[in-house]
């Protein structure tokens, strides 16, 4: 249970005690709420007192008579607005006239109660000032926690951008320096790894240009009929050079013209990402086999290698950004660590679902289901 | 009669920083040995001794580098560290000097910043070493 402290701000002691009873008991819950709200009732008889309370307090709503002994009840609103004071105002007042209701409207108070008012009519609207507090107090919060991701992405995403530079700026010190002779020859790894260090980092800046293009819903996606086992070759002569170096055989299963309705480059990111993985992650001599089944009322693509495989815990981390799963088994292969949260966010796209079965020595296998309808 | 030469252990889960900094220090004409990350350091401190240890920051966790250090310096508190990161001009976060409790922890005897020349390096390795 949350507690809101209410300050009711009256010069009548029997109104004050009305209301005191009527929200005692009382408490505000909605669906969308984890906890229910319940009010602590602080009491002021004038407009001096209530500014006190205001800046020791820190009341959450303010239900607030306009008359009243010392200054008014909107000159308390307009302190409340000069100095930014983050509370709720209720006014609630006898003397209400649509020039003090305009007044109060335009100093920020929440909503109007004319008085006498009924509990019922009390309990409304602190039904509706509760929700108003609630929905604000999230809304803060998400933006904030939205802050910290961007915060954590951005760090993250230097590191990785830094880390080629530094390791290609470190080799030509040594080159620069003549730190192993004056033959060129002995520096051959040295420019072979650099030259490797460049293509990851080129292909991290694709990475994330695909990335932010799906992710601002800025790239323009043209859904039209789209033959997956056109694609899934597309994905296989791409990846090939390196199977072919390893030995590793890809089996497509599929039907000519399989059709589904969507965006031809979303799907050929898709593939390229399960596809290399499967070759990338294989051992030698390994296999890969991709099916493209049409189940009622959805399509599945596997992918199914039979590599390294990896843990349980692994597995979990799988689609953040940025993931990749190091151990001695991955050391020498390269990535980005971007592509499955790229293919995961494509496949969210058309509400579909990604599953991935993995034993560690075994292999892989990477299940898509994209429904007809999305 | 040769004199043992120094053993100088690099953690580091970049293997370019690794493969250049062990050519370095090798030149340096000490023994090198490596691990690529925070775990297999750990490891090898188990059963050896290095003379000087040299930790990167970031590896499995953003802080590999102050737990292997915190780790290193528990069990040979002789050994001296150097933790090389390029963590402070990526996040703007200065680290070590944080809190006191933190200070009481991180025991690194020297930061280094990653692109630091090679006489630099070479030089802050022989002042470790006492050389």
């Amino acid at each position: 249970m949350e507690k809101l402290k209410v300050l009711v701000v009256d010069d009548e002691p029997g109104i004050r005690s009305g209301i005191n009873r009527i929200l005692r008991n009382f408490t505000v819950g909605y669906p969308f709420m984890e906890d229910d709200f319940s009010f602590e009732i602080i009491e002021a008889e004038t407009g001096e007192q209530a500014l006190e309370i205001l800046e020791n307090n820190k009341p959450d709503i303010v239900l607030l008579d306009n008359k009243l002994p010392g200054i008014h009840g909107i000159e308390v609103l307009q302190h409340i607005n000069k100095n930014h004071i983050d509370v709720a105002v209720m006014m609630i007042t006898s003397h209400a006239s649509l020039d003090l209701a305009i007044k109060a409207t335009g100093n920020g108070a929440f909503n109007f109660v004319p008085k006498p008012f009924t509990p019922q009519e009390l309990k409304a609207a602190m039904e509706s000032i509760t929700k108003h507090l609630f929905l604000k107090k999230m809304t803060r919060k998400m933006k904030k926690e939205s802050k910290q991701l961007k915060f954590q992405f951005l760090s993250v995403l230097s590191h990785e951008l830094k880390s080629p530079i530094n390791a290609i700026e470190g080799y030509l010190k040594i080159m620069s320096d003549r730190q192993a002779g004056e033959n060129i020859k002995d520096y051959q790894t040295m420019i072979e790894r650099s030259i490797a260090r460049i293509n990851g980092m080129r292909n991290l800046i694709m990475d994330m240009l695909d990335l932010t293009k799906i992710e601002s819903g800025k790239k323009k996606r043209e859904l039209r009929n789209t033959d997956l086992n056109e694609v899934a070759k597309l994905a296989i002569h791409s990846i090939e050079p390196l199977a072919i170096q390893r030995n590793i055989s890809i089996n497509l299963y599929s039907e000519e013209n399989t059709y589904f309705k969507s965006d031809m480059d979303e799907m050929e990111i898709i593939f390229n990402n399960l596809v290399s993985n499967a070759v990338k992650y294989n051992i030698e001599n390994g296999e890969v086999n991709i099916s493209i089944t049409e189940l009622k009322s959805a399509i599945e693509i596997k992918v199914e290698d039979t590599g390294i495989g990896m843990a349980e815990e692994d597995i979990a981390k799988l689609f953040h950004d940025f993931v990749r799963i190091k151990n001695s088994k991955t050391k020498n292969i390269t990535g980005t660590g971007l592509g499955l949260s790229i293919t995961k966010d494509i496949v969210e796209l058309y509400e579909g679902k990604i599953n991935v079965n993995s034993i560690p020595d075994k292999g892989t296998t990477f299940t898509i289901t994209l429904p007809y309808e999305h | 009669m040769l004199e043992k030469k120094k053993l100088v252990l690099i953690v580091d889960d970049d293997i370019d920083q690794i493969e250049q900094n062990k050519f370095l220090i090798s030149n340096m004409g000490f023994e090198v040995i490596t691990a690529d990350s925070q775990k297999e350091g750990e490891e090898i401190l188990q059963n050896t001794k290095p003379d000087l240890a040299i930790f990167d920051l970031m590896m499995e966790n953003k802080d590999s580098g102050f737990i292997l250090s915190y780790k290193s310096k528990k069990k040979y508190p002789d050994v001296p560290v150097m933790i090389i990161t390029a963590v402070t001009a990526e996040t703007g976060l200065l680290f070590g000097t944080e809190s006191e409790e933190e200070k009481q922890w991180i025991k690194a005897d020297k930061y280094i910043e990653k692109g630091i020349r090679t006489d630099q390096l070479q030089r802050e390795i022989k002042k470790l070493l006492k050389l």
